[in-house]
């Protein structure tokens, strides 16, 4: 099964940075939730992920008795999937705000007063 | 031996404290503070005898698994180089407490200058590589700020930059040379390294570990080519001149050299690296002091001067030489803080420094003029000074290398004529002659300004006349450390007539001579100046400009202005890397087959349809509909790889994303973004397939490589002992692994406050503009609501058994809420939580840290669960602090989603 994460996770990944590149920041912020799908998914194929019993110890038992799946990944993964929530949510606050701002949702549009403050203190640091 | 690191310690407490003393005590502050440094002057001068057996240490592991040590040892050397530095520090300390009276920032300049006299200190008791690396950085980092100190004029910001990039270039150099040896000897103790002379000495990395070495030595010791920061340093407060820019940190990179000759010196290489350099600096010092106006560049010149004599002498490294640098050492750290103080004193009384306006100040300030001309004396090598014996062991030491090489004494002499002129013109000209117009009102200052500049004009004289006093104590000591074995000396000011004495002589007539024609050297040596076509300053420039126009260049080049443009080239640079590092690695084959069940395949195949679906949605609610799906099937392909927890929490992130989303994307425009054009659509997929094929080869490279289960079984099997809990996935969430979880859920706690801040910048929904209205709605939510929030509880209870825990019981929850809140509108789903999501965020990150706080309180680590069984009649029941750590999980699970939900569907008005 650790294969088969493996090449979900690269077309998750593939279709995640096209979408990022796009320059509308909701289809980026979709780019950025697929890249996250595909990172959890490697992750557990990093932990060799295999199709076996849960991580539990049947009651009584020290350990468990069966082979059981790995249960690091599964925890890392967990807490990455709560926290890519509070990210997205977050995005999705900033995106509001942009719009609010600016009038708009397209990254290109939204950065135009920074570029020209870049430029100012560009050509300031190269006559120094 | 405790008392060595106490003492390093102690004086970077009393600079933590120098503010507080000041502010308290104001102009008693120089007197009071200096109480420090003499103390330790007197305590490790009572050392002295015991040094003479071998070496005090004392160390303790800093980071072990490196090798590293905090160790601190004493020895002849260092204690040469301690009472310098703690008794000269003392002297300055005092004196700057008068000279800045007037200084608003008094305070932050002692807590500089302790925190610099600790650095040093700790430098030269090192007996770690890398603790003597960390001290010398200090150093650097202490001297940018001291230079620094009148920051609002920029030619201090300037000359302190300058300090801090070259002596900071150098410790870099430093840092590599260290590890080199390091890695050589096997070890950082110093004190060991110093018996492997002859191993380092045979070893390939020899060369490179000396170079790297002596780079650091030169850069701070301000050898040729790297002098140019030492005049511009003047910049600093005449006091920070006197102690770190003449007699202390200047010197650690002669430190260095001495410290490092068992080691790495005697060769034919260390000979011609270090004494043609220190030959040129010394030439270079003495010319170009004399073209100076400015007292303290004269002096800042002539230290130059003073530290290539050294650097000479220690190149050399036969005995004769090694003497003749540790007496020199000794006599220039005196009379050349002296004289700073004196020029400090001058500039005090008569507001300048310029030399062609002082005169005639002899009658004025008499007892400056005293210790002028003492220390002007001793620098001037004559008769009876310190300074004299200095000479003497000097001119001894160049005739004897080579035998009858007569080129070294021979700039030698005109190197220290030259001296004796600098000495004139800064000891004896401005105290003699008719009271120029600024001398009129020239008075000696108080008895701090005075103190320093006496004493040190004193110690000259008192050791010329009585050179034993230090000579078995401590020069002695001193030399056998750099030899790296027992040596003895007689030091005294009469050695009979020879051809040394004739030298002074000769040096003397000669540096008198310059001296009456001093205004027209001046002059031509101005002249030659401004005819060069390079400096060493010039070349510094042209560097400093020459990095910002590339980084201004480079800036123009892949910042060009939109971020797509910026993501562009990021993600094509990954990509690119990602196969530059794939590419020569063998063994990638032809990609494998996975096996899998045929329930995985089709979920794998949805999984695809539903991200094409995402890429190619048009309307964004399409697109938010297609992830949600795709969040499923993932949550399902978990299930199938034996993971419960984990598609549980998929399926709740996934339903609580798209429902957020939703409530976000119905505040924007309907009609998407327009899309960009076909050529950067190619563009982009491109770098998506080369990030995401990279990514593929790498990850079945990972995936088909040896794996090592230890971690998985020790969770596996330490879960029930030592976790209490059998679901061990939530044993792992909040107790192997708590203090990662706790972190985690401080960034939901800081997302919330972000969350909260960007909305209430954002309009809020028409009031007229209704709620979900759904028949529906209303009876899931009444039926559900209290359903959802009972199971939430149940989930937390079960969850470190079986599935279920924080995370899941706080979505499940935070379920609740959205129900709530889509049905009853937002009030409804506040009065539901009784309390702000803000309580929910801080009572649960509190309750996660106090239950951490358990363990430290019974003498565990931090987030060490501890438990306790409390009887029951169907068995016992347990409890323990991971419940409660869960249960804070759980809460700001809560908050943070109830803060989201409920402020985006706010209405006001």
């Amino acid at each position: 099964m650790a294969e088969l994460f493996v090449y979900l996770s690269g077309i998750l990944l593939t279709a995640g940075v096209y979408l990022v590149l796009q320059g509308a920041l909701v289809r980026m912020l979709f780019g950025v939730i697929l890249i996250g799908n595909a990172m959890n998914l490697a992750i557990m194929a990093a932990g060799r992920a295999a199709a076996l019993a849960p991580p539990i110890v049947p009651p009584g038992a020290i350990a468990p008795e069966t082979a059981v799946a790995n249960p690091l990944p599964q925890a890392l993964v967990l807490t990455a999937l709560v926290i890519s929530f509070g990210l997205t949510a977050f995005a999705l606050a900033l995106v509001a705000r942009v719009h609010e701002t600016w009038g708009t949702t397209h990254v290109d549009l939204t950065d135009e007063p920074e570029t020209e403050d870049l430029s100012v203190s560009a050509s300031e640091g190269g006559a120094a | 031996m405790i008392g060595i690191p106490l003492s390093v310690a102690a004086v970077f407490l009393v600079a933590a404290a120098s503010p507080l003393i000041v502010s308290r005590t104001g102009r008693w502050a120089g007197w009071l503070l200096a109480a420090a440094p003499a103390t330790l002057f007197a305590w490790f001068a009572s050392r002295a005898g015991e040094i003479a057996d071998g070496r005090l240490w004392f160390a303790v592991d800093w980071v072990p698994s490196l090798g590293v040590r905090l160790a601190f040892a004493l020895d002849g050397l260092s204690l040469t180089f301690v009472l310098l530095i703690s008794g000269i520090g003392a002297l300055v300390v005092v004196f700057a407490g008068d000279y800045m009276a007037d200084d608003s920032d008094l305070g932050r300049f002692f807590g500089l200058l302790f925190a610099f006299m600790g650095a040093m200190l700790g430098l030269v008791l090192a007996d770690d590589l890398i603790t003597l690396f960390v001290f010398w950085e200090l150093t650097s980092l202490c001297s940018y700020l001291l230079i620094g100190y009148k920051h609002e004029a920029a030619k201090a910001r300037a000359a302190a930059l300058q300090a801090l990039l070259i002596t900071g270039g150098g410790g870099l150099a430093l840092l590599v040379g260290f590890l080199i040896l390091g890695g050589v000897a096997d070890t950082y103790a110093l004190s060991e390294i110093l018996g492997m002379g002859a191993t380092v000495k045979a070893s390939a990395a020899y060369p490179a570990i000396l170079l790297l070495v002596l780079l650091g030595a030169w850069t701070k010791s301000a050898q040729w080519p790297f002098h140019a920061w030492l005049p511009n340093a003047m910049a600093a407060p005449t006091p920070v001149s006197a102690y770190l820019h003449s007699a202390t940190m200047v010197k650690a990179g002669i430190y260095l050299l001495a410290r490092f000759d068992p080691v790495l010196g005697g060769t034919a290489l260390w000979l011609w690296l270090v004494t043609p350099i220190g030959v040129i600096t010394m030439l270079l010092g003495a010319v170009l002091a004399l073209g100076q106006t400015d007292l303290k560049r004269v002096l800042a010149y002539s230290t130059l001067t003073a530290l290539g004599t050294l650097v000479a002498l220690l190149g050399l490294s036969f005995p004769e030489a090694v003497k003749a640098a540790v007496v020199f050492l000794i006599v220039h750290s005196l009379y050349k803080a002296g004289l700073f103080l004196v020029a400090g004193a001058m500039d005090h009384a008569t507001g300048t420094r310029d030399i062609r306006e002082l005169s005639g100040l002899r009658r004025l300030m008499p007892l400056t003029a005293l210790a002028a001309l003492l220390s002007g004396l001793s620098m001037a090598g004559l008769p009876p000074l310190f300074g004299f014996v200095a000479k003497e062991l000097t001119y001894k030491a160049k005739l004897g290398f080579g035998g009858g090489e007569m080129l070294l004494p021979a700039v030698a002499v005109l190197a220290n004529a030259l001296t004796v002129t600098a000495a004139g013109i800064v000891a004896v000209r401005p105290f003699i002659g008719r009271s120029s117009d600024a001398a009129t009102r020239a008075r000696d200052g108080t008895p701090a300004l005075l103190l320093g500049p006496l004493v040190l004009g004193a110690a000259g004289l008192a050791l010329g006349l009585a050179p034993y006093l230090v000579g078995q104590r401590l020069v002695e000591p001193a030399i056998s450390a750099v030899l790296g074995a027992p040596f003895e000396i007689e030091l005294s000011l009469w050695y009979g007539w020879n051809t040394a004495l004739a030298l002074s002589v000769g040096t003397i007539a000669l540096g008198l001579l310059v001296f009456l024609r001093r205004h027209s050297a001046r002059r031509a040596i101005e002249r030659a100046i401004e005819a060069l076509p390079v400096t060493a300053d010039s070349v510094y420039g042209g560097g400093l400009t020459l990095l910002t126009r590339t980084a201004a260049a480079q800036t123009r080049l892949l910042m060009r202005g939109g971020t797509s443009i910026h993501l562009f080239v990021i993600l094509a640079v990954a990509g690119l890397l990602l196969w530059t590092a794939l590419a020569p690695l063998t063994g990638l084959s032809a990609p494998p087959m996975p096996r899998a069940d045929w329930v995985a395949w089709i979920l794998a195949a949805l999984v695809v349809l539903e991200a094409i679906g995402a890429v190619r949605a048009r309307q964004q609610l399409a697109g938010a509909a297609a992830l949600g799906a795709l969040g499923f099937s993932v949550a399902l392909l978990f299930l199938l790889a034996g993971a419960p927890d984990l598609a549980t929490t998929q399926f709740l992130v996934e339903t609580l994303i798209v429902l957020v989303l939703v409530l976000v994307l119905r505040r924007l425009p309907a009609t998407p973004e327009p899309r960009p054009g076909a050529g950067r659509r190619a563009g982009a997929a491109a770098a998506a397939l080369a990030v995401g094929g990279g990514f593929t080869a790498l990850m079945l490279g990972v995936v088909a490589g040896p794996y090592d289960p230890a971690l998985a079984d020790f969770f596996a099997n330490a879960s029930v002992p030592d976790g209490k809990g059998r679901n061990i996935v939530n044993v792992i969430l909040v107790d192997f692994r708590a203090l990662d979880t706790l972190g985690e859920v401080a960034v939901l706690g800081v997302a919330a406050l972000g969350v909260l801040v960007l909305v209430e910048g954002v309009r809020p929904l028409p009031a007229d503009r209704a709620a979900w209205e759904s028949p529906i709605l209303d009876v899931v939510d009444r039926f559900l609501v209290p359903l959802l929030a009972g199971f939430a509880v149940f989930l937390l209870w079960r969850g470190h058994n079986e599935p279920g825990g924080g995370f899941i019981a706080g979505l499940v929850a935070a379920g609740a809420v959205a129900l709530r809140v889509l049905a009853s509108g937002p009030a409804a789903g506040r009065a539901l939580l009784r309390f702000d999501p803000r309580v929910y965020v801080g009572a649960g990150l509190l309750l996660a840290l106090v239950s951490g706080l358990w363990g430290p309180l019974l003498g565990f680590d931090f987030m060490t669960g501890v438990w306790t069984e409390v009887p029951l009649p169907g068995g016992p029941l347990k409890l323990g602090t991971p419940l409660l750590f869960d249960v804070g999980v759980f809460s700001v699970v809560v908050g943070f989603s109830s803060a989201v939900l409920v402020k985006l569907e706010e209405r006001h008005g």
